[in-house]
Order: C-alpha cells, then structure tokens, then sequence
C-alpha cells in the first residue's frame, strides 16, 4: 500500500469529507511525526509502536570507491519499535 | 509542546489545529490511519509511505535460543517481524534537528 492508496481507503470510510482533506490529514499525522522527532521527542502510538531517534557518534568513513577517509559526523537515525497489539497480531 | 512524548492526542490536537474538524472527528481519522496500516501489514502487505518511510514485513526462520538467565535452550518459533525503513526525507529533517541544537 502507498500513501495516495492509503488516502483512498480513508476517503472511502469518511464520504462526508472531500479527499483533499483526506490528503491534507493524511500528510499532517505523518508530518507532525517527522516534526516531533526533529525536536527529539519520542512518538509513542500505543498498540501501534513507537518512533524514536537514536544517536550515532561521528567516525571516519571511507568512500568505498577511492579509500578516501571522509569524516561523518555524529547524528541521529531514526527507529520504530512494533508495539505488542500489532506483533502479535502479525502472527496470529 | 515541551514535553518528551508525542501520542495519539497530540496528533489528534495538530488535525484539528491544521485541518479545523471536530476534535472528535480528528482523533477518528488519527485513529483510522493508524488502523488501516496495521490491518494492511497484517494481511501481509507492506506500506510505503513517501517522504516519511517504508513498513516492511520479514519472515524469520524458527531457531534454537537459550534462556540467558537459566541457559536453559528454548524453541524460537518462526514468525512475521515488523521493521521500519526511514525515508531520506526523514533522515535528513532529523539531521537538521541536530544541526539546529549543537
């Protein structure tokens, strides 16, 4: 599924609602996520799962085609971690 | 927002802020996305979502574990495991975060 079926499938369950803002709530949730983790907040959708960023120190790199060491500085990556409803609804 | 947690009633309050329906309205939609994600990951399908990530599903294979307190070996059944894969949308807003704080 992608994100214009997934804006589908929401337009279809609320026919009240035009599918434009469909789309603009669709892009707001995944939007507001995006944006709490830029802060460093966690998001924690209960029986969903939880995003969270996770740091990363800075090392040295090399560029695998010429063996350059190229400096990368520390960051943070995101992560999600499944909550418990969902894995084990995954395998029932 | 100052706090370190963002949850469904955060995501419900930005809905309503950005989108102007009902409170009530807004947490149903939040609650809905979520719901038609899981549901599509259940029946086997994984969902991509651009400029935020993929939802991709991995088969793993069943495998001896040892219980690590007692080294008692346990069977690990095999089973469908859920992981994320951001986008570099993602990555990069979240980079920009760290810039913005150092």
């Amino acid at each position: 599924m992608i994100k214009s079926e997934l804006v589908q499938k929401l337009a279809d369950k609320n026919p009240e609602l035009h599918h434009k803002t469909v789309e603009r709530v669709v892009t707001t949730v995944f939007n507001e996520i995006v944006e709490a983790l830029a802060r460093g907040q966690r998001v924690e959708l209960r029986g969903f799962g939880a995003f969270s960023t996770r740091a990363r120190v800075a090392r040295t790199g090399r560029n695998p085609r010429t063996g350059e060491a190229v400096p990368v500085n520390a960051k943070h990556v995101p992560y999600f971690k499944c909550g418990k409803e969902l894995r084990e609804r995954l395998n029932k | 927002m100052s706090k370190n947690t963002m949850t469904r009633a955060d995501l419900s309050e930005a809905v309503y802020q950005e989108i102007g329906l009902s409170r009530a309205e807004s947490a149903m939609l939040v609650e809905q996305v979520l719901d038609l994600i899981s549901d599509t990951l259940v029946a086997g399908h994984n969902v991509k979502l651009s400029s935020f990530g993929s939802f991709v599903l991995r088969q793993k294979g069943g495998r001896m574990g040892r219980n690590p307190k007692t080294g008692e070996e346990v069977p690990i059944d095999p089973r469908r495991v859920l992981t994320f894969k951001a986008s570099q949308v993602m990555r990069d807003r979240i980079n920009e975060g760290d810039k913005a704080s150092a």
